[in-house]
C-alpha cells in the first residue's frame, strides 16, 4: 500500500458500466513525513475521501478485493483515510 | 518475498470494511546485508511484528492470502519475523 494525498477528481461520463457510480480521484504519493513524491495515480474511492486528505491506496489485482470493487476493472483503490503516521 | 525493517505504523479509522481489525505498519525494505533499499511502504501485518523488527513481506495478490478466507484488499503484507539472516559471499 502507498500513502498518498487527494489532489483532484476525474469526471468520466463514458466508462465501463461496472464503474458506474464510482468516484475517481487523483492521488499524489507522499512520504511518511507528508512530503509530495513523484508521479500521480487515478484511484477509485471506497471510503468517501475528500480533497487534500491523506489516504492509503492499494494497487494491482488486490484493489479488486476491496468491498465495492469486486469484479470491476480497477487497479488502484483508496481503502483508508489516514489519521496519523508514527515513525519510530 | 522481501526483507524489511518495521519503522512505524499508520492509523486509519475510516477504512474499507474488509480491512477491519488489521494493523498497518511502515516498512523500509532492506538488502540481505540490512542496508536500506527502495522506497518505504505500508504493509498489512499478519504476524504481530513491532517497531524496529526485521521482517519479510510479500507483495501482489498473495498479500491477501494470510487472511483467507477473508478477502482482504492488501497488496503488501508482513508474513514473518526474521530471526537471523546468513549471507555467504565469495571472498
Amino acid at each position: 500500500m502507498i500513502l498518498a494525498r487527494v489532489v483532484g477528481t476525474v469526471v468520466a461520463t463514458r466508462k465501463d458500466p461496472r464503474l458506474e457510480g464510482k468516484k475517481l480521484l487523483i492521488l499524489k504519493p507522499v512520504s511518511p513525513e507528508g512530503k509530495d513524491e513523484a508521479g500521480y495515480v487515478v484511484a477509485v474511492d471506497t471510503v468517501s475521501a475528500g480533497y487534500r486528505e491523506r489516504v492509503l491506496a492499494v494497487s494491482g489485482s488486490s484493489a479488486r478485493m476491496a468491498e465495492g470493487c469486486k469484479d470491476t476493472p480497477v487497479d488502484t483503490a483508496i481503502i483508508g483515510i489516514v489519521d496519523d503516521v508514527r515513525l519510530d | 518475498m522481501f526483507l524489511g525493517r518495521v519503522i512505524g505504523c499508520v492509523w486509519a479509522t475510516a477504512k474499507n470494511p474488509s480491512l477491519e481489525g488489521l494493523r498497518f505498519l511502515l516498512v523500509q525494505p532492506v538488502t540481505p546485508e540490512l542496508k536500506k533499499t527502495g522506497k518505504r511502504l505500508v504493509c498489512a501485518d499478519s504476524t504481530g511484528a513491532g517497531a524496529g523488527e526485521l521482517v519479510y513481506w510479500v507483495r501482489g495478490r498473495e498479500a491477501g492470502m494470510p487472511f483467507l478466507p477473508k478477502q482482504v484488499p492488501a497488496d503488501a503484507t508482513i508474513v514473518g519475523i526474521v530471526d537471523e539472516v546468513q549471507v555467504k559471499r565469495p571472498c
